[in-house]
């Protein structure tokens, strides 16, 4: 089954997706203005996002004409492929931004970890699809994070916490197929007593942790072995706050701890590190309802936002555009990442399923953590947004996670 | 919970993110005001500050424009620094110097390399600015006063302070105000509307392009030339009349109220309080406690009248039908005035005087008799002295003339309340406040309400408002100063007092003061003053006052003189006065003697009397 299946295909994916990068291209184009001029050799970021639009489009055309069962047979391949890439950083690599994390080819520079993400994406669909995985078992769960450790641990030696935090949420997907729920207890434990430690002290969050548990005991000591579960949600949770409290304090650099402590509002600074956020924030409140116009955001024209045409690519939409194309930009993503997860239900493929999965959680996790960074809700994690932000590898990247969806999602009936 | 996870984290996000945009952009939206600071750069086109001509059409003040030359580092290219020095007048070692100034207050943004450059250098750099990269020129302009005169009357401008910031919306930091005189009374007029251009900056504070291609923008409003009433050949014959001695000349226009000059001595250039050493020059006008060269004494100087106060307590009497012009008293080198109290005066014993050789012979007695009898009319010395004051009043006394000068004072004219306050429980009569006949006592005025007397007497009972300004472009003068005040005397009345005041030059006590050809009227006064020096009263040489007009009959020029110190009216204040009608009528003067000893008159004795010795004699 190798030909295409035009009247298969998910086409309004793929306007809503065409439709995004146009406005990327636009809003690099309005943020990335420039008084100087460009030199022939140094062409400016909006001429070179048109080149790696080009080549996207080719990736998905080349990507549309493989044969099907392609991903699945070579996915392992791809898989140790680009582990060695990450690896080859550490011996070829070229440090931008005190992350080594990009090779360097003529004008161009290539980030192997942005590919990492699709093709993690295969290669734990391939792990789980398989007949004798599950999840429900220690064996399947403990090579199915090691998949994703791999990954994370030569990202950490970079390193790049935005692109660890999309891979640690491949547990997302793992949840989706079979996870037992003991684990996104833990994980939302995990989330809910970290901010509580940095926020508060550890003091109170365990004096809180031990209160809690008796409660809990005491309100159903009737159940079976409920002494015996608290207690060791207890240990595991308490073990987790002083950990937390110890990195916190003790392994994480102070421009870690500034940002954090400026999203939960602990410290405010405007000149410092809040200076992106906030700068962020005028640029949206002088949008107002309509905007100020194309190329005539005065924040962006100014460039008074850090990274505009990058990570901050939305602040440029909120004031050209104002909080109607702002939030009709959001309303784009949710309604792509709806269609793909309940195209991705449907899926009779388990594989393909599982995919599709992934590709919906790695787009999201992107859309939470920009927009959130970029509204002053989430700490600056330098992450881009999917298909808006400028960057090559990130696009291409994005195109080769969606063309395959787009690939497996046109044969989602059939049984290759 | 498995199956509805994805949908449910991504449908949450999508809320919040639409509410937080709600909030940032539509509600929380305080930070705008921020993006204008940071983006949005306001540029002022100040359009220049009018003109000030004199009567006829002299120009008094005008603009002179300087030149910064300003340096953007970043742009220099190299240069022949041997050229460039010798044109700038500088060498290379400050050259150098500047530049790394320039260099470390910003590379990109420009900054001022070297400041007010004078016309002619300007003319050399501005040939050759082309050549050097990175230099531009800034025009800037500051008030110029080309006639060394009336700094009294024109005031001064200077940068605006916090408080007239916060009272007045249009200025901002930097600005300049009228400070002073007619630059401050016509503010409005002389600077015209500053028009507003927005421009685009970017993060490195550099100017982009305007702002919203200039929707925003506005256009200023040209300021006005203003016309001043004032003579300046008048006024600086006045100065000249002044030089060493303190006090002050006013001349009106009696028939439109129009100020021909107003002469403050010691005066001081004008030019001084401009540029760079303003605050230095400033500091040292107003460290002069003697000269005091920033107190005008013609409009802030409340001085007793004297005797040209006779005058009104004369129509008064008149218009009070408590004398006729032929009614007589006698004076006998004074008179009792109450029992015991004599008041003394320099008529000869038994001299019936009538109006007429009252005024003339300036008779205290007269004088004194005729005020009393005012107050005493009704039998009621209240009622006496508060219908009295309301006649003063109508002359424009005790209180503000209302004039266009900033600075001013009401003088003093008493009522019953001010001598119930001071003698309680009905302690006072009329004899107590017998020297109000003769000018004394509490009666205060300020020169130029003696000139508006002089003007008043002038038009037979009528006045118009004194004011400085003639013309203002294409504007009417305010009505209040096109309207005539009427006093509260029959015109009929004053053409008695009006022959007396002729007398006075004729045959009384300014013969000095005749002019050949021209009817000069006017009248003498001196009045008695004091100081307290460590808090003892001490009395100091008598002030020479004059007040008067010419022609007689259809009077062009009205006149206060206002001597400190000058001893006696006729000494220095008539002299001075028929001089100031001499020039103004005739144009030139033909009594060169008189002219030459009011020249050479020197009172600086005088005025550091008080100063030099702690027992000294007066009225030498």
């Amino acid at each position: 089954m190798n030909e295409i299946n035009l009247i298969k295909i998910d086409w309004t994916s793929i306007l809503i997706l065409t439709i995004l990068i146009l406005l990327g291209l636009g809003n690099i184009y309005s943020s990335s203005q420039t008084y100087l001029l460009d030199s022939l050799f140094n062409l400016n970021p909006f001429s070179k996002q048109l080149i790696f639009v080009i080549v996207s489009i080719i990736i998905f055309l080349f990507i549309q004409v493989l044969p099907i069962n392609f991903f699945n047979k070579y996915s392992s391949i791809l898989y140790v492929f680009s582990i060695v890439s990450l690896l080859g950083l550490f011996i070829f690599g070229k440090e931008v931004n005190g992350a080594l994390a990009w090779y360097q080819l003529g004008g161009f520079s290539i980030q192997p970890s942005e590919f990492a993400k699709p093709i993690t994406a295969l290669a734990l669909a391939k792990y789980l699809s398989d007949i004798n995985s599950n999840l429900k078992t220690v064996k399947t769960q403990f090579y199915s994070f090691l998949i994703v450790l791999i990954p994370i641990t030569l990202i950490v030696l970079q390193p790049d916490p935005g692109t660890i935090i999309i891979f640690l949420s491949f547990v997302l997907v793992f949840y989706k197929v079979g996870l037992p729920s003991i684990y996104m207890n833990l994980l939302v434990g995990f989330i809910i007593l970290f901010f509580a430690t940095i926020l508060l002290s550890s003091k109170y969050v365990m004096i809180f942790l031990t209160l809690s548990i008796f409660f809990l005991i005491l309100i159903n000591k009737r159940k079976k072995n409920i002494i015996k579960k608290t207690f060791i949600y207890g240990v595991v949770f308490s073990v987790f706050i002083f950990s937390v409290d110890f990195i916190f304090n003790n392994v994480f650099e102070q421009r870690h701890r500034d940002r954090f402590n400026i999203v939960i509002g602990t410290e405010q600074d405007y000149r410092g590190t809040g200076y992106n956020t906030n700068q962020s924030k005028i640029a949206f409140a002088s949008g107002g309802i309509f905007g100020e116009g194309f190329l005539k955001g005065s924040q962006t024209r100014g460039k008074f936002v850090p990274e505009q045409h990058t990570d901050y690519i939305f602040s440029t939409v909120g004031e050209e555009w104002g909080f109607l194309g702002a939030s009709f930009v959001i309303l784009l993503y949710t309604y792509l990442m709806l269609r793909i997860s309940k195209r991705a239900d449907l899926q009779r493929n388990l594989f393909s399923k599982i995919y599709s999965y992934s590709t919906v959680t790695i787009i999201f996790t992107h859309f939470f953590i920009n927009i959130g960074m970029v509204l002053g809700l989430v700490p600056t994690i330098g992450i881009p947004l999917p298909f808006l932000s400028y960057g090559g590898s990130s696009l291409m990247s994005f195109i080769l996670l969606f063309s395959i969806y787009i690939k497996l999602d046109s044969q989602r009936t059939s049984k290759w | 919970m498995k199956n509805k996870i994805l949908p449910f984290l991504i449908l949450s996000s999508a809320l919040v993110f639409i509410l937080r945009l709600f909030w940032i952009q539509l509600i929380d939206i305080d930070d705008v005001k921020l993006s204008n600071k940071n983006s949005v750069e306001k540029v002022y086109n100040f359009p220049d500050r009018g003109y000030i001509f004199d009567r006829n059409d002299k120009l008094v003040v005008g603009n002179e424009l300087f030149y910064d030359l300003m340096i953007v580092p970043s742009e220099l290219k190299p240069i022949d620094t041997l050229e460039f020095c010798k044109i700038l007048k500088i060498t290379k070692k400050t050259l150098i110097e500047k530049i790394n100034k320039s260099k470390k207050y910003s590379t990109i943004k420009p900054s001022v390399f070297l400041s007010q450059i004078s016309k002619s250098d300007y003319a050399v750099i501005q040939e050759k600015l082309w050549k050097y990269k990175g230099f531009s020129v800034r025009k800037k302009s500051n008030r110029s006063y080309l006639l060394n005169s009336a700094s009294n009357i024109l005031g001064y401008i200077s940068e605006v302070n916090d408080y007239e910031i916060k009272d007045n919306s249009y200025y901002e930091s930097g600005e300049l105000i009228g400070r002073q005189g007619i630059e401050k009374s016509y503010e409005k007029k002389l600077r015209g509307l500053k028009g507003v251009s927005y421009f685009e900056k970017d993060n490195f504070n550099r100017t982009t392009g305007p702002y919203k291609d200039g929707i925003y923008d506005t256009v200023y409003k040209p300021a006005k030339n203003i016309n001043l009433s004032i003579d300046f050949d008048l006024q600086i014959y006045g100065d000249s009349l002044m030089i060493n001695k303190f006090g002050s000349i006013i001349a009106i226009e009696p028939e439109s109220g129009e100020i021909l000059s107003l002469i403050n001595a010691p005066n001081f250039d004008p030019n001084l309080l401009i540029g760079r050493e303003r605050s230095k020059n400033y500091l040292k006008l107003k460290n002069d406690t003697i000269g005091k060269p920033l107190f005008d004494r013609g409009l802030q100087g409340m001085y007793p009248p004297g005797s040209t106060f006779k005058l009104i307590n004369g129509l008064i009497a008149l218009q009070e039908k408590i004398i006729t012009s032929k009614t007589k008293i006698l004076c006998s080198k004074g008179h009792y005035y109450s029992k015991n109290r004599f008041m003394k005066c320099h008529c000869k014993p038994g001299t019936y005087n009538d109006l007429n050789t009252a005024i003339y012979n300036s008779c205290n007695t007269y004088f004194a008799t005729i005020y009393k009898k005012t107050l005493e009319k009704n039998g009621d010395s209240k009622k006496g002295i508060n219908s009295w004051k309301n006649h003063v009043n109508s002359f424009g006394l005790g209180n503000y003339l209302g004039y266009d000068h900033p600075l001013g004072q009401p003088g003093l004219i008493p009522d019953s309340k001010y001598y119930d306050k001071w003698y309680p429980n009905n302690s006072w009569r009329a004899a107590t406040t017998i020297s109000n006949g003769i000018g004394q006592g509490e009666i205060l005025t300020t020169p130029i309400q003696l000139g508006n007397i002089a003007a008043t007497i002038a038009n037979r009972g009528w006045y118009i408002t004194p004011h400085f300004i003639k013309k203002i472009s294409n504007d009417n003068i305010e009505l209040k100063y096109r309207e005539k005040k009427y006093s509260s005397i029959d015109s009929i009345h004053f053409e008695k007092i009006v022959q007396g005041m002729f007398d006075v030059i004729e045959k009384g006590t300014a013969q000095n003061s005749k002019i050949k050809g021209i009817e000069v009227v006017g009248k003498t006064g001196t009045a008695e003053n004091f100081i307290k020096i460590n808090g003892v009263r001490k009395q100091l040489t008598d002030h020479s006052i004059f007040i008067g007009f010419a022609p007689k009959e259809n009077p062009k020029i009205a006149i206060a003189v206002f001597i400190e110190n000058g001893y006696w009216g006729t000494r220095w204040a008539a002299p001075i006065a028929s001089l100031m009608i001499e020039k103004y009528l005739k144009k030139n003067i033909e009594r060169n003697y008189l002219e030459k000893y009011i020249l050479k008159g020197n009172l600086m004795q005088e005025y550091l009397k008080p100063y030099t010795k702690s027992n000294f004699s007066i009225n030498e």
